[in-house]
């Protein structure tokens, strides 16, 4: 078996005369983080539905795990686990009833059902409340049972829809620990997200949605060279005379922008021992100096920017 | 499009989680206790007037379902579950798609490896089945008021009619059941959804009655003879019949009636009183079992044939809607 568990080919939704998803190629591997990324209405949401057979695509073809999601729909489904967006639960139920139900609609044996509830509970940290009424949960409990579910479930492939949408900064830290997990297990993790600088810290590759197509595709760091134009970037803070002038004039200096305290420097080689220098030789003093990934919200501000007129 | 695996995969978990959520939920204590109550007031009103008037009877245990006394404005046992079946049946049937949208559960539940066939079929069984349950309750209450108030178990024939009678209210909920699971599909709002289902149900039991009589004649064509002799004329009854049987209601109580009560002449609905006669039966002579049956037979299947058709239209309604909410 090859390592794609995901792919898709000139995937087309179109509702009316207006293309949802307009003819997008995909591959995940086993094992990655993907992440879907693109303002609202950008066909994310219709993609993952696609994915998972739930809505029929109106062109093109995708494999799940080889297999056909309209053609096959319970062995695709057997395989994948979906985390809806804005997921509910039968809130009457507790969550170890929650759990039962859908282990059983997948078919799991009554007594495995069991043990990977009390497992997947206890790897989401909600084991305490296992027997409590789903209502009394609040967001990110709800989003966690989702994960507990996926979990459970014993999913080759977890599709999370805008997973950490309506969650607190911690909150959200803490489930992406969580999907950082299902990667340790060896799940292939779809998910699509608004929050990029979070997002960006887990993914290992995420695909730019615009108007249902893909305008960008790959590794953080590439986008960042394609969109930024530059192969690096550096954060600076230093005090001194005129300090702006002085880094803007570094030979290899592309741009510099204002970023917390300092400056974010975007330049086509390494400067920082120029930069150093020239801080040093100013008579300021150099309070910080590191290299920086570029920043995920900066390719897509930037990207959206340029593109504005073919929007 | 051919498709892997069994349709019913998932029928059985769906059917027993709906099934325990309905026998929990207040909505059908309050229910039950409606049927209770009424079914107890009802039959009590009938014994207490039995005595009085009726005389020793053959069929006194099944009398309990279609006493009326002259004149009375409370209506037989009968007249009141014509009326309450459907009522039960819409109560737990108006919401069972859309909820599943409301409360964001539906994708979720189908991106589990079932298809949409199963998610409906479980919760339409469910459904019928907590109607038969608290149907056979009410029939086990009456067995019981009968033992005691009247010191007489009801004959073999009466226990067997009145479980026929069972299975033809049991159908009738089906029935509506399907009809309010229909608009449940259909309508995204629970409340939209209940009103239609009770505006159909009104227009069922009040409007329609008026408008057979009235299309009856006008759609008829005309008979000289029976006109000069003040009759309706055969085509008349052919077209009062057939329209009269669109209505669930009236297919229930003509089948009711056939069960219940074995001398045709005795019943007060046309149909099977010219029925009786049609089949050129002796005036005033009970019918046995098989034949009662075989006068109520076109109804039951008629009632089984609606639940069937209206549950299909729901089934394509279903699995062409969007599982985005
Ligand atoms: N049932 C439908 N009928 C018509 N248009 C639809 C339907 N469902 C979605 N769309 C349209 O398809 C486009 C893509 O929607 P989609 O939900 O996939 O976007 P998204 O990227 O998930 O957005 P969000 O970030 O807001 O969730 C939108 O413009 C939406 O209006
Ligand atoms: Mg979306």
């Amino acid at each position: 078996m090859t390592g794609i568990v995901i792919e898709a080919r000139g995937l087309r939704k179109d509702y009316g005369a207006m293309a949802a998803v307009a003819g997008i190629d995909l591959d995940i591997h086993r094992g990655e983080i993907f992440g879907l990324l693109g303002p609202n209405g950008a066909g994310k949401t219709t993609t993952i539905l696609m994915i998972l057979g739930l809505t029929e695509s109106s062109g093109g073809t995708v494999r799940v795990l080889g297999e056909d999601p309209i053609r096959n729909p319970l062995a695709v489904k057997r395989r994948v686990g979906y985390l809806p967006d804005a997921v509910g639960f039968y809130d009457n139920l507790t969550a170890r009833e929650n759990l039962r139900y859908t282990l059983r609609l997948a078919g799991m044996p009554r007594t495995d059902a069991e043990r990977r509830i009390e497992e997947a509970m206890a790897r989401v940290r909600l084991a305490e409340v296992t027997d409590k009424r789903v209502a009394t949960y609040s967001r990110g409990m709800r989003q966690r049972l989702g994960i507990a579910e996926i979990i459970a479930k014993n999913a080759e492939i977890a599709i999370l829809d805008e997973p950490t949408s309506g969650l607190d900064p911690q909150a959200t830290f803490e489930l992406l620990d969580m999907i950082r997990d299902l990667k340790a297990d060896g799940v292939a993790v779809l998910l699509s997200s608004h929050l990029l600088d979070r997002v960006q810290s887990i993914c290992d590759r995420v695909a730019l949605f615009n108007h249902g197509a893909i305008a960008l595709q790959g590794t953080v760091k590439e986008l960042g060279q394609q969109v930024l134009g530059a192969g690096h970037a550096a954060h600076v803070e230093a005090d001194g005379l005129d300090i702006e002038r002085k880094l803007r004039a570094v030979a290899g200096v592309q741009k510099l922008e204002r970023e917390g305290k300092g400056w974010r420097l975007i330049s086509d080689r390494d400067v920082m021992a120029d930069v150093a220098q020239v801080v040093v030789q100013g008579g300021g003093r150099l309070q910080r100096l590191a290299a920086a990934e570029p920043s995920l919200e900066a390719i897509y501000a930037r990207y959206f920017e340029e593109h504005q007129d073919a929007a | 499009m051919q498709r892997e695996g069994s349709p019913f995969t998932g029928v059985g978990a769906v059917f027993l989680k709906e099934y325990a959520d309905h026998l929990s939920s207040v909505r059908m204590r309050v229910l039950e206790l409606l049927v209770v109550a009424i079914g107890v007031v009802i039959v009590a009103f009938a014994i207490v007037n039995m005595r009085e008037t009726v005389t020793r009877d053959e069929f006194l245990f099944l009398n309990l379902f279609l006493y009326q006394r002259e004149g009375s404005i409370v209506p037989s046992l009968l007249g009141v579950l014509a009326i309450l079946i459907p009522l039960m049946a819409i109560g737990l049937g108006f919401d069972s798609v859309n909820s599943e949208f409301n409360r964001r559960t539906m994708s979720r539940i189908l991106a589990q490896p079932i298809y949409r066939d199963a998610l409906l079929l479980g919760k339409f069984l469910a459904g019928l089945c907590t109607l038969s349950t608290g149907l056979i309750a009410l029939w086990l209450l009456i067995v019981g008021a009968a033992l005691i108030t009247m010191g007489v178990p009801p004959s073999g024939e009466e226990v067997a009619r009145s479980i026929a009678f069972l299975f033809v209210a049991i159908a009738f909920a089906g029935v509506w059941l399907a009809i309010a699971m229909l608009f449940s599909v259909m309508f995204r709002s629970a409340a939209t959804s209940a009103l239609c289902a009770l505006g159909l149900w009104l227009f069922m039991t009040l409007v329609w009655p008026i408008m057979v009589e009235v299309l009856a004649p006008m759609l008829a064509t005309p008979d000289p003879l029976a006109a000069r002799l003040g009759l309706p004329s055969d085509s008349q009854v052919d077209w009062y019949l057939g329209l009269a049987r669109v209505s669930p209601a009236s297919l229930f109580g003509d089948a009711s009636m056939a069960v219940l009560q074995p001398d045709p002449n005795m019943t007060r609905i046309p149909t099977i009183g010219m029925l009786g006669q049609l089949q050129g039966m002796v005036r005033g002579g009970a019918l046995p079992l098989n034949q009662s049956l075989l006068l109520a037979w076109p109804q039951i299947t008629a009632l089984i044939a609606a639940v069937i058709v209206v549950f299909a239209i729901a089934y394509v309604a279903f699995q062409r809607q969007e599982v985005r909410a």
